[in-house]
């Protein structure tokens, strides 16, 4: 469905270039889960952007069934992918309230019907109604991503980038937002791509995942090897041991 | 003898809807060991360490039944004891370096000055920073030490922290999240400076943080924090036997690399554990 090959997203700022992302390609299919990880600064953000337009491509492909995307992205484009950013504190206007963020697509987009909309999305998300009216500062760091999560859904979108999508909040809200973005995939057959730096996260969100690495492809896997610690790569074990948490070898060594 | 003893803590902020105690008779003691406090955002853990260093923001009011440094009964110091304390015998690691480092600052200068506000000499100083440096596995000292903290990646600006609060050889370290904003392998990197401060130094570690699995594997004890109370003391060996049921749906809901359980276990509040 989503094909990236190649990618190349190069950042200049007078005579220095930052190469980000230095040709990586993978497949997504329908209905799949695609994770990347990464340390920061390996380009797995970038990657993300870059499929929605938000940076600048250098080289590479990135086609949606077949179809080469336009730059600018249209707005059909949006219509069908949708992006949740990392920080709800950040992605959210403070002086708008949720009933103008969640509007906001719909009147871009030309949909009719807004009030049920919102309503329903506001209801899919687990939020309810009578946050409409209210201002993000009114609302904790798990609402506030439901929130950035209804946005994404109220075009009822087929794929949603989800960047970190839970690295800023606490261990049990981010349980709550995992169960509901699963719930939601099963629900409506969503395909998403998902980029954490946490590989439990990826391990318990996607079928098939991609190791990056200073802006290169490490390696693909499947979530069996991942399980079954059957990584290639030296890089992939060294961030899987470190997973682990601190042990006495770590102390010593 | 327990390097740290505190008992009944209690740190208070006046609101619009009258004091709210965010911090409700925090007691333990310390000794040269790693103690691990752990607790979700609001559940006064950052409180309980900065009120250890009298370092609660105003208008905030801390109240104990004792807390005693080595003796010291910190409750009533003056700034003059406290300026004497602090940085010297007990510090602080804070948790993001891009917000606790002087931005106009070079990093060696920030590093010598808490030696030369302790009374060393400027080359004593100078010696010192770089072999601090050095000694937090920064390749690279001299580069370092001229660096501005914006050169410098968020591990490395951790390393400096960490080199700057323990240059001083502290008593006491109280980190606050050192490793949340770091990649999994740099975390670990940094947990190895800290562990072997405190085996080869017999510092005493306070450690912050909100990851329950990573404080188990590194600490010797932990001390879980709901809504400003201890609701739990384990030893980190055996935190799969702990008894609350807030430490156990903490220790749930986490996704792990090798289970597969759809949905996730929430954590349902249950409201007596705030009483």
């Amino acid at each position: 469905m989503l094909n990236v090959e190649n990618l190349e997203v190069t950042f200049a700022l007078g005579a220095d270039v930052v190469r980000a992302v230095r040709g990586v390609s993978f497949t997504v299919q329908q209905g799949e889960s695609y994770g990347i990880v990464g340390e920061s600064g390996s380009g797995k953000s970038t990657v993300l952007r870059a499929i929605c337009g938000l940076a600048p491509t250098s080289g590479g492909r990135i086609t949606l069934d077949g179809a080469e995307l336009p730059t600018p992205r249209s707005p059909a484009f949006y219509r069908r992918v949708q992006m949740v950013f990392q920080d709800p504190y950040a992605s959210l206007h403070p002086r708008h309230t949720i009933d103008s963020v969640l509007s906001e697509p719909l009147s871009i987009q030309g949909f009719d019907r807004h009030d049920e909309r919102i309503e329903q999305a506001l209801e899919d998300v687990g939020l309810g109604a009578g946050f409409r009216f209210r201002y993000p500062h009114q609302l904790s760091g798990g609402q506030r991503q439901r929130v950035a999560v209804a946005r994404a859904l109220i075009l009822e979108p087929q794929i949603i980038l989800l960047d970190e999508p839970t690295s800023a909040l606490d261990a049990s809200i981010q349980a709550e937002v995992l169960n509901l973005l699963d719930r939601l995939r099963a629900e409506r057959g969503l395909t998403y791509v998902m980029v954490s730096h946490d590989l439990a996260v990826i391990s318990h969100m996607c079928e098939r995942l991609l190791v990056m690495q200073h802006g290169l492809a490490v390696e693909e896997l499947e979530r069996a090897d991942l399980r079954g610690q059957r990584a290639q790569t030296d890089y992939t074990r060294k961030l899987l041991k470190a997973s682990a948490g601190y042990t006495k070898e770590d102390a010593q060594a | 003898m327990s390097l740290l003893d505190v008992e009944n803590l209690r740190v208070t902020f006046p609101t619009r809807q009258g004091p709210a105690e965010v911090v409700r008779g925090v007691s333990f003691s310390l000794g040269r060991e790693r103690l691990g406090i752990v607790g979700e955002s609001g559940s006064g853990k950052s409180q309980t360490g900065r009120a250890i260093l009298g370092l609660t923001p105003a208008p905030g009011v801390t109240t104990a039944d004792r807390l005693s440094f080595d003796g010291i009964d910190l409750r009533n110091l003056g700034a003059r004891q406290w300026r004497g304390l602090r940085g010297k015998r007990m510090s602080m690691v804070m948790q993001d370096p891009k917000f606790s480092l002087n931005p106009v600052m070079p990093v060696g200068k920030q590093l010598m000055e808490v030696l030369r506000t302790h009374g060393a000499s400027r080359a004593e100083a100078r010696e010192k920073s770089l072999a601090m440096l050095e000694a937090v596995q920064i390749r690279d000292p001299e580069r370092v030490f001229r660096a501005y903290p914006h050169e410098l990646s968020g591990g490395m600006g951790q390393r400096v922290m960490i080199a700057m609060m323990v240059v001083s050889e502290p008593d006491l370290l109280i980190a606050d999240e050192p490793t949340s904003a770091l990649d999994v392998t740099i975390q670990i990197e940094v947990l190895r400076i800290l562990d072997r401060l405190v085996t080869d130094r017999g510092m005493g570690l306070i450690f912050i943080s909100h990851d329950l699995r990573l404080v188990s594997s590194f600490c010797d004890r932990v001390l879980v924090m709901y809504a400003g109370r201890v609701v739990e003391e384990l030893k980190a060996s055996e935190l799969h036997q702990a008894q609350h049921p807030y430490t156990q749906g903490l220790l749930n809901c986490l996704p792990q690399i090798d289970e597969d359980r759809y949905p996730l276990p929430t954590l349902d509040r249950d409201a007596s554990w705030a009483e």
